[in-house]
């Protein structure tokens, strides 16, 4: 990776979108690259919209805030295109050409037409992934959503190494230093309270990020064009 | 103070202490400066987004870094009270936001007025209404008169530096005033960036309020004549004077300011590019948003120059009339709606047409660097037009 990459995830509160950022963020200069890291919300309350922005360079990265022209969207939950619990609308707004858009949903959403048109336009590549089922499934609670995204996002991007992102993973839940709002806190000690031991959180939340990469799956633009809505090739990377 | 730290000269740990890498919030990088500060007392209001900060603070005062450590009843209450705490010779800290900084308005030229060196970090946020809790400095514009020097950091690093800064100048007896240390809301406080830390165990000197030139309060034996007959209950030549001769003590030990400010902070601005034409001159955030337009704009052969003004007052007129001597076009952005950093520029440089007063943003959205971008354009081509 020798350009920057901006990445925008969206989605609601309580789905991990701002630690899902700070772990793909901290591997990123764990790898040795320049990253920045910002969250985006209102006054916090779970399921309202949340967004973070990750930066990741190879030269030092200044601007801050909202990314506004994204080279990949991550979008947490189905509700953030469907009711646009989202802070752009349309939820892929300023998408580079060639842009990514990774979507958590078991099926493909059934976008409109003026939206499908724009994205074929820009050249975009759509991707699925029920990161949710993903996360209960493997990982044992909704909670690791946010794990089985940063494993779909390293199924179709190649931005940081597994080993970087295991070791920002177990730094994130692990050390007794990191900082956290009053209610990540608390849905911190309810993930923590679903496993025996921290190590055995992280061992579950890797296995969720290897399962996702490999299930994700690259939405063919021509299928809903002709009235189909099955997904027919899987992802390429 | 913790048992492990030791006192080094403040010079040293600015520019010397060996530092090493972190990966932190601008949140987490108050507190670190704050462990370092050799504070006795930090006094707290929750308020979005600065309450992160003071949290961490309090965990330092858990941790045995201060000495005392409470949360106050309201952001008036937290700044009367550090003032009280500082009028009793402590060195202090607190911090606040948006609307928690105007709750507090009235406290802040009576910190000036006292000449108390209290160190506040204020994390600015938009205030109401339409209420927003989003990044926006428009209350420094507010306070660009209570008499208190103001620093205005860049991104997390400056916000470490500066607080630390800060002590360093405002506690110079001959300066002895109240210093705030802004960053942008949320772009610097809950930003996770590279900040270089030096090491947790070397520290700035105590204060000395034996050095100050007003005398710490005994509350033993508090001085009623001062406290109780202030200037106000009289209506003479006398008292008229000495408020005014004090009002001008205050502006000329802020002016005083500047060689410590010079000394410890390397200069009240940083020019680069120094030989170009066209300047981007801004503050906070907005300087960082200008370093991706700057690389822009070279990259495709506009030669611009960018000015970082972080000391807001005292403010560097003279060094700004400097830099831009041989300037055509001097664009200021700005992260609020009233354009308060544009004016405070174009009061002190000579044909100041060529000062272009924006893109300003407010409202909590990012500036991005095409708006910046498009502003020098839109600037150039009414210059060759002849309009500017």
């Amino acid at each position: 990776m020798n350009k920057k990459i901006y990445i925008r995830m969206s989605g609601l509160g309580g789905q991990g979108v701002v630690t899902a950022a700070h772990i793909l963020g901290t591997a990123a200069t764990r790898d040795g690259k320049e990253s920045t890291v910002n969250p985006f919300f209102g006054a916090e309350k779970r399921l309202a919209p949340t967004e973070s922005y990750v930066r990741i360079s190879p030269e030092r990265i200044y601007e801050k805030g909202e990314v506004l022209f994204p080279n990949i969207i991550m979008i947490f939950h189905p509700d953030v295109i469907t009711l646009g619990k989202c802070y752009t609308m349309p939820f892929f707004a300023g998408l580079q050409p060639g842009g990514k858009v990774l979507i958590n949903a078991d099926t493909p959403l059934e976008l409109n037409g003026d939206d499908l048109e724009e994205l074929a336009q820009l050249n975009a590549q759509i991707f699925y992934i029920p990161a949710t089922r993903i996360a209960s499934e493997i990982g044992g609670t909704e909670l690791s959503t946010n794990m089985a995204m940063l494993g779909g996002l390293m199924g179709i991007a190649d931005l940081v190494s597994y080993e970087a992102l295991t070791e920002s993973l177990q730094e994130r839940f692990s050390g007794g230093k990191f900082v956290a709002s009053g209610t990540t806190a608390a849905l911190d000690d309810i993930l923590k309270s679903k496993y025996e031991k921290v190590a055995q959180l992280v061992e579950k939340n890797k296995e969720v990020i290897e399962k996702a990469a490999a299930a994700v799956k690259r939405y063919d633009f021509n299928s809903q064009a002709e009235g189909g809505r099955e997904i027919n090739s899987v992802c390429c990377g | 103070m913790s048992k492990k730290q030791c006192v080094v000269d403040p010079a040293y740990l600015f520019f010397e202490a060996v530092r090493e890498p972190a990966f932190i919030t601008g949140s987490q990088a108050v507190a670190e400066a704050v462990k370092r500060a050799n504070v006795d007392m930090a006094i707290a209001y929750p308020i979005t987004p600065q309450s992160e900060s003071m949290h961490l603070v309090g965990e330092l005062y858990d941790k045995g870094f201060i000495k005392d450590y409470y949360r106050g009843e309201n952001e008036f209450a937290v700044m009367a009270a550090v003032h009280g705490a500082s009028l009793g010779g402590g060195r202090v800290f607190t911090a606040t936001s948006g609307p928690g900084t105007l709750r507090a308005m009235e406290m802040f030229p009576v910190w000036a007025g006292s000449r108390q060196p209290i160190v506040c970090a204020f994390m600015c946020r938009g205030v109401s209404l339409p209420p927003s809790i989003q990044p926006e400095n428009i209350e420094m514009g507010m306070l660009l008169d209570t008499g208190m020097l103001m620093f205005h950091a860049e991104n997390a690093q400056d916000f470490f530096d500066m607080i630390l800064q800060a002590y360093a100048i405002a506690e110079q007896p001959d300066v002895h005033l109240p210093a705030g240390v802004f960053a942008d809301g949320f772009f610097v406080t809950h930003t996770r960036e590279k900040v270089m830390l030096p090491s947790e165990e070397a520290i700035l000197p105590c204060y000395d309020p034996s050095r100050a030139p007003v005398p710490p309060l005994d509350m033993e034996t508090p001085p009623i004549r001062t406290v109780r007959d202030p200037l106000l209950n009289k209506s003479n030549f006398i008292s008229y004077a000495a408020n005014a001769s004090w009002h001008q003590e205050v502006l000329a030990a802020s002016e005083r300011a500047r060689k410590y400010i010079n000394k410890y902070m390397n200069g009240l601005l940083e020019v680069e590019n120094p030989a170009a034409r066209i300047f981007l001159a801004a503050s906070g955030t907005a300087v960082s948003q200008c370093r991706e337009a700057v690389r822009d704009l070279q990259d495709e052969g506009t030669d611009v120059g960018l000015i970082k003004v972080k000391s807001i007052r005292p403010f560097p007129a003279e060094e700004l009339a400097a830099a831009t001597n041989s300037a055509d076009l001097i664009v200021v952005p700005e992260f609020n709606a009233g354009g308060w950093l544009a004016r405070e520029i174009k009061a002190c440089l000579e044909h100041n047409s060529r000062v272009v007063a924006g893109p300003r943003v407010f409202g909590g959205m990012t500036m991005p660097k095409e708006l910046i971008i498009s502003e020098v354009k839109r600037a150039l081509s009414r210059k060759i037009a002849g309009r500017i």
